[in-house]
């Protein structure tokens, strides 16, 4: 009996997680047993919540929308497990400069109301999605195609209050760099050599959309019509704030055939619920766990849960604007605050388990991960080597103790446990005074960073788009990146990024972002803390669950019994 | 009698425009920027910021926002929230689902209530009033939320009886067991309050009479002890039914039930001005109704009592 339950802990720790399973730490997932296929025409039902906004590729930029959209259409590419690409409704992605792409699609691929998917199909739904008038929200995922910079274009405009407003303002209606040869081909210019940019074809916002989508996007974002595993079960399956249902796409033919009858997702506010009705066999799956339950998970459904790390990691950003975090001094105590935290001791004594340290600024799951990157030394715990570069810092110069070091975090995200414990760390280890610093919610804090007046250490969290080194460290820590709230800048880092992204192949571009984080561990801009995992419980009835690589649960593999 | 509910109706007015002002404030005061929330750390392009700032007046200074609500409000026309879904149609949807869950709660703490609190009055200081007593404090003191998860896990889990949530499956018949959670604790008030009410009438003036006068004793007890008795409880019960709609949120997060509960606890997440303040105006009308209801029904309970002047 279990009747603590009454820490409704906003459930945002849905984001929780470790998983020891790619990095051979031990641990790792237990599957249920697998007995055979299953009753591939029964349908699943899945923990979700209410999507929030409609169910437009282009536009879902939050997980319960995503999963949806993930399921409904499907792109170029895909991802495996591993988060490697493989090729979907590509034939052929070919370049000889990292430039230029030229994409061949596969002929005689339908949306699920009969129209045929085409290269028209995807370069309508690419410029609908840049185009700065249709106000999508990853319209951003567009900017590395040449054009991007006319149709996104946006002027500051004053409103009748006299304030500044930022209007749309495109200058073209069409991506230039984006053309149509014929039914099959696409050819693609970007604005510099970017070799992973084919990594990103399996996100959603690179999804192809039917021409009446375009016509009347809101209409088709209340009822999408697609060319996925799996399509609405009826008009108006998604029953706002109660549940959508989709069913298997029969026409389907791709990599990620649906193995069960379809897919219900039921809506929660907050995990619990959710959690006991998988106990009562009321619900299939659910992959966001109460709080409590982070404890007990793994002796409640012995066989059936899962912990497996993902494609996000945490860090503490340090600002460079503090004057004690400026100059040689400056890199010895982020040297020193590094080491000063017991990595180890946190996930498993706050996180039962459910994160895993940091071993570098990426995350596991990702094709070009290193844990032993030249310089990683700092991110072990050392308390006397962090004592004595403190120290010697000090000679260069002293430590400005008037305020307490401050730690930012948010209160509405169960932030508070881990906070303190590395702030003991700092105390005790560095002997420096050190406090949290809680905020209501993560936007405050966001506010603050950017302009920024916020000279204590913040929290953050990352989660990969697509599975590439890179979506790691240009967005986060390249000079000027949108991103980049503390402002780090360092030309070398820079460099090797740029020599990365023009690199002839995904090896070699790996090994140049590798050495772009020997660079970090020098300057460390920010501490990698750990990489999140996720996981996952369910029913009796159902088996084969397992996460993807940005740890969203195959849903379409999953078999009832 | 038609000049008072009118005078009661006009009152509405002030209680309405100081709730609603009131609870428009504290969500604006909230900090933080709710449109950048909604995208965390990876920012849109500055056109659609802008758009939906707009769109949500977020960009006018306070008083124009709230003049703004007003004006939707009159015309009818609440606007959308975060999610883009129209605000009318989610009031559409939720306040069907809190309402059967707050009349069933009400049903059960009204009958069951005030038929234990007769019986026990009736019999004061016998077995069954005693052990009544006795449990009702017990009632009392556990909180909803731990009765909730208890009969949950007990009657859904461990027994299988009936599942442990609603979800989209909104019946009389699922809503039973949190419509029970909801409405025991104030079972165990209605039914003190009752018996509390009994035990004086049975001493009254006109009690002793109607025996007096020879009537039979079901007559006795229901028209002339239990009657008279109605009027604390009548007031605590429509005072109550606001309170079991506004009171639901904890209920209805453990049972999942989409009602109005859940929809405002997901707004003030999100500090959605509009579907807060929306939410919060039902309410105030459904406390005064209740509150006027409560009232006139007094007059048919104890013809004593007149409006007229």
């Amino acid at each position: 009996m279990r009747f603590s339950r009454t820490s409704k802990a906003l459930g945002m720790v849905a984001i929780a997680a470790l998983a020891l399973t790619g990095c051979g730490a031990g641990g790792g997932t237990t599957q249920g047993a697998s007995n055979g296929a299953g009753d591939p025409s029964k349908v699943i039902t899945a923990y979700s919540n209410e999507p929030q906004n409609s169910l437009l590729p282009a536009n879902t930029n939050e997980v319960y929308g995503g999963r949806v959209v993930e399921l409904l259409f499907e792109g170029l590419r895909a991802y495996d497990p591993n988060g490697k690409p493989i090729d979907a409704l590509a034939e052929s992605i070919e370049s000889t400069d990292g430039q230029n792409y030229t994409i061949k699609v596969k002929s005689g691929t339908k949306f699920s109301n009969g129209e045929e998917v085409t290269a028209k199909s995807f370069v309508d739904a690419w410029n609908f999605a840049a185009l700065s008038t249709n106000l999508q929200n990853n319209g951003t995922f567009f900017e590395s195609i040449e054009g991007y910079a006319d149709v996104s274009a946006v002027k500051t405009e004053k409103g009748a209050d006299g304030k500044d407003k930022d209007v749309p303002a495109p200058t073209a209606q069409t991506m230039s760099g984006l053309v149509l040869k014929d039914d099959t081909t696409i050819q693609v210019k970007l604005t510099q050599p970017e070799a992973d940019w084919p990594l990103r074809l399996g996100y959603s916002a690179f999804y192809p959309l039917p021409s009446a989508a375009i016509k009347d996007p809101k209409t088709f974002g209340e009822n999408p019509v697609g060319n996925g595993p799996y399509k609405l079960a009826k008009e108006g399956a998604w029953v706002h704030d109660q549940s959508i249902s989709l069913v298997k796409n029969a026409d389907y033919s791709g990599p990620r055939a649906a193995k069960n009858g379809g897919v219900t997702f039921k809506f929660y506010t907050d995990p619990g619920p959710a959690y006991t009705d998988i106990q009562a066999n009321n619900l299939d799956v659910t992959d966001v766990l109460p709080t409590n339950a982070l404890k007990t998970y793994e002796t409640d459904f012995p066989e059936n849960h899962l912990n497996k790390a993902y494609a996000g990691n945490a860090t503490l950003n340090i600002p460079g604007y503090n004057p004690n975090f400026q100059g040689e001094a400056g890199k010895l105590r982020r040297q020193a605050l590094s080491m000063a935290i017991n990595r180890e001791e946190i996930t498993k004594v706050i996180f039962n388990g459910t994160r895993i340290p940091a071993k570098d600024f990426t995350a596991p799951v990702i094709d070009g991960y290193n844990e032993n990157v030249a310089g990683s030394e700092v991110l072990k715990f050392d308390a006397a080597k962090a004592k004595e570069l403190w120290a010697k810092a000090d000679g260069i110069k002293p430590y400005d103790a008037s305020k307490a070091l401050q730690l930012a975090y948010n209160t509405d995200g169960g932030n508070k446990e881990w906070i303190d414990a590395v702030a003991n760390n700092f105390k005790n280890n560095l002997g420096i005074q050190a406090e949290g610093q809680p905020f209501a919610k993560f936007a405050e804090i966001l506010n603050l960073r950017k302009a920024k007046t916020l000279p204590g250490l913040t929290r953050a969290g990352w989660q990969a788009d697509y599975p590439s080194l890179f979506n790691f460290l240009g967005p986060l820590l390249k000079t000027g990146a949108s991103s980049n709230y503390e402002d780090y800048s360092n030309p070398a880092f820079d460099k090797l990024l740029t020599e990365g992204l023009g690199a002839k192949s995904t090896d070699e571009a790996n090994k140049k972002f590798t050495q772009a984080q020997e660079v970090l561990f020098q300057d460390l801009p920010n501490l990698p803390l750990w990489y999140q995992a996720r996981q996952a419980v369910w029913s009796q009835n159902v088996s084969n669950v397992d996460s993807g690589w940005n740890g969203v649960i195959q849903y379409y593999n999953i078999t009832a019994k | 009698m038609i000049q008072y509910i009118l005078r009661r109706l006009l009152q509405v007015i002030p209680v309405f425009l100081g709730t609603t002002l009131l609870v428009y404030y504290m969500v604006f005061a909230l900090p933080g920027d709710p449109i950048a929330a909604l995208f965390g750390d990876r920012q849109p392009n500055p056109a659609v910021i802008a758009a939906l700032r707009q769109q949500y007046n977020l960009d006018e200074p306070f008083w124009v926002q709230y003049g703004l609500f007003l004006k939707n409000l009159f015309t009818f026309n609440l606007g959308n929230d975060f999610t883009g879904q129209p605000i009318a149609a989610t009031l559409g949807r939720v306040f069907p689902v809190t309402a059967m869950l707050a009349i069933e709660a009400l049903v059960i703490q009204g009958v069951f209530g005030v038929a234990a609190g007769l019986f026990a009055g009736l019999r004061k200081g016998k077995l069954f009033d005693s052990t009544v007593l006795i449990t009702s404090l017990v009632v009392i003191a556990i909180p909803t939320f731990v009765l909730g998860f208890v009969l949950q896990l007990v009657v859904g889990v461990q027994l299988g009886w009936a599942k442990p949530t609603v979800g989209a499956n909104v019946t009389w018949g699922t809503l039973l067991l949190p419509a029970f959670v909801l409405g025991l604790v104030s079972f165990a008030y209605v039914l003190r309050l009752t018996r509390a009410s009994v035990i004086e009438n049975m001493n009254a003036d006109y009690v002793r009479t109607a025996t007096a006068k020879g009537l039979s004793r079901p007559r006795v007890v229901f028209a002339h002890i239990l009657r008279n008795s109605m009027i604390p409880v009548a007031t605590y019960l429509g005072a109550n039914l606001g309170g079991l709609m506004g009171g639901a949120i904890v209920t209805e997060g453990i049972f999942n039930v989409p009602g109005v509960g859940q929809k405002l606890y997901q707004a003030i997440l999100r500090s959605e001005g509009p579907t807060i303040v929306a939410i919060v105006s039902v309410f105030v009308l459904i406390f005064v109704v209740a509150n006027l209801l409560v009232d006139l029904l007094y007059a048919w309970l104890d013809p004593r009592i007149r409006y007229d002047k």
